[in-house]
């Protein structure tokens, strides 16, 4: 369990974090999303006792972090891979962080087992690749077996095989039961990851909920019609309640769904070519919510609804 | 005592201790080799064969600032931050390894120095017969701690290897030496600088030596050997009080 409360961090001028209040709870994993530059890793800096909030505070396990006595066995965290060393190799690294929190010895030897580091354990960490580095973090993480595990966007730049190992890893964590918070600038991969919702944007709390409940909230649903009758069909839609977007021949409606729709048609005698429900994609949905709340807007930017739109009907 | 374990295996698991290690203990012994080889007769005395001492400690800073500016620099700061959230005790524990490393260091290349000079010149009266002559020796040991300490304070100060390194450096090689050039003022300031007064620790008033030239510059200090080295070690330990608070507020 994390609980943040009112946790706010300036620097200066810049609010990086601002009044930002949420709780991951245990057996989910819980994805913590907004654009990059959101405030997403001073928050968990700050969760870790390294960033010091400006005001407001933060708890893991009820505890303030720098009051438990052996961290590492209530909170693993991967922040940044790149965390090591170069010239330590991975089984040095894992011992002195074992070490310091009075963990077993033998602790080192089943994390690195169970990340697949047995066979470079003994290899500096200055020589691992991106992925290999991401996985001596996460043997870290979980050299305690600690009840809350956080990973800072811990998908970025693996290949397709780390992608789906991480994540697949995460959901045995949640379902031993431990807290997992996990973030990322990507809604789709915490579509695929994340039972629960932290959103924010510009360091403030955009949204938090279920996934699914994210998604449903922010796309409206729609219903592409495809009709040679469209013109004595627009008026009796519109009729019924629903907005009616589009020209020629296909148009989208939204207010009704697909079964009434077919209704109306039918009892219209309006002949359709298609009746099918769109759904909106995940990136609409967080660009609809965070659409205002990314930190640097290029003019490329500014464009992009126009083209998403269409992007988002034909998926 | 777990906390000293931690930084003990952090400091030995790289490499740069070891060769920093190799390094001093080379030039001092090496110095002391060479100095011995080359000097002319009643040259030679313990005062002289710790001639190259003032290098050997030059690397042994850098080895102390290294030790906690690499932290910052790959990051592993924060992941020890994490395990140990009491960042007075992380960097006290880091500090009690390093110097101790540093007085081993120390110790090893005076005695090192002294013996490979017995060797070279077996007739040069070498034997430690007075307390100034066993400062000059053993007192490296007292003196490398201390340094590692100021060392260390600069690099958890200033977090950049190459900014502690050149500022430590810049200071021991030029700013003092350069000190009593300033009219008036440059030698009263030059009497209270550090290495300066430490020199006082080491060499007194130069009796360990046969000729006055046979080691660097004495010291001009007047304080008495003992209070010279007690002044050095309270400018060390203020420095890491210091850079204790600074570490203690800031963001990791």
């Amino acid at each position: 369990m994390i609980e943040a409360r009112g946790l706010t961090k300036r620097y200066g001028e810049t609010t990086a974090v601002d009044d930002l209040s949420f709780a991951a709870e245990p057996g989910v994993v819980t994805g913590f999303l907004g654009p990059n530059g959101a405030g997403k890793s001073t928050t968990m800096r700050m969760i870790l006792g390294l960033d010091r909030p400006t005001s407001g505070s933060v708890t893991v396990s009820g505890k303030r972090y720098h009051e438990l006595r052996h961290p590492l066995r209530t909170v693993g965290a991967l922040i940044d891979a790149r965390w090591v060393h170069p010239n330590r190799s991975a089984r040095s690294h894992l011992r002195w962080m074992a070490k310091s929190n009075d963990i077993p010895q033998r602790r080192v030897d089943e994390v690195l087992e169970t990340v697949g580091l047995t066979s470079v354990a003994n290899k500096k960490a200055g020589g691992f690749s991106l992925g290999m580095s991401q996985r001596l973090g996460i043997a870290g993480a979980l050299l305690g077996d600690p009840e809350i595990l956080m990973f800072d966007e811990p998908v970025n730049g693996l290949d397709p095989e780390g992608i789906l190992w991480i994540r697949r890893f995460m959901h045995r964590l949640a379902d031993e039961g431990r807290t997992v918070f996990v973030s990322s600038h990507l809604l789709s991969e915490m579509a695929l990851t994340a039972q629960d919702l932290v959103v924010i944007g510009k360091g403030e709390l955009i949204a938090q909920c279920s996934t699914a409940d994210f998604v449903s909230r922010a796309t409206e649903d729609a219903v592409k019609v495809r009709s040679p009758q469209l013109a004595e069909f627009r008026p009796v839609l519109a009729d019924a309640g629903a907005s009616v977007r589009g020209e020629d021949g296909a148009v989208l409606v939204s207010g009704l769904d697909s079964d009434a729709i077919g209704d109306l048609a039918a009892r219209h005698q309006v002949v359709l070519h298609e009746l099918s429900p769109q759904q909106g994609s995940l990136e609409q949905a967080f660009m609809q919510i965070t659409g205002d709340s990314v930190e640097y807007a290029s003019d490329f930017d500014d464009r992009a609804p126009a083209t998403t739109e269409l992007a988002g009907t034909a998926s | 005592m777990t906390l000293l374990a931690v930084e003990r295996i952090k400091l030995f698991t790289t490499r740069s201790p070891w060769w920093g290690t190799l390094i001093a203990l080379a030039i001092a012994i090496g110095f002391a080799a060479l100095t011995t080889a080359t000097a002319d007769e009643g040259f030679v005395s313990v005062g002289s064969t710790q001639f190259g001492q003032f290098f050997a400690l030059t690397v042994v800073m850098v080895l102390a600032a290294l030790a906690i500016t690499t932290e910052y620099r790959f990051g592993t700061i924060r992941t020890t931050f994490q395990a140990i959230p009491n960042r007075v005790s992380a960097l006290l524990a880091k500090t009690t390894v390093v110097s101790s490393l540093a007085l081993a260091i120390g110790l090893l290349a005076a005695f090192g120095a002294l013996g490979i000079s017995a060797l070279i010149a077996p007739d040069a009266n070498l034997a430690l017969t007075s307390a100034a002559d066993w400062r000059q020796v053993a007192g490296n040991g007292l003196v490398y701690a201390l340094a590692a300490v100021l060392a260390l304070a600069v690099g958890i100060l200033l977090r950049h290897s190459a900014a502690a390194i050149a500022i430590l450096l810049i200071y021991t090689a030029v700013i003092e030496s350069l000190t009593p050039i300033i009219p008036e003022i440059g030698s009263t300031i030059h009497e209270w600088m550090p290495f300066n007064v430490v020199e006082k620790f080491l060499s007194g008033d130069g009796g360990t030596r046969a000729v006055a030239e046979a080691g660097p510059p004495l010291s001009t200090s007047t304080l008495s050997p003992w209070l010279a080295l007690a002044y050095f070690a309270a400018i060390a330990f203020g420095m890491l009080a210091v850079a204790l608070v600074v570490a203690h507020r800031r963001d990791a």
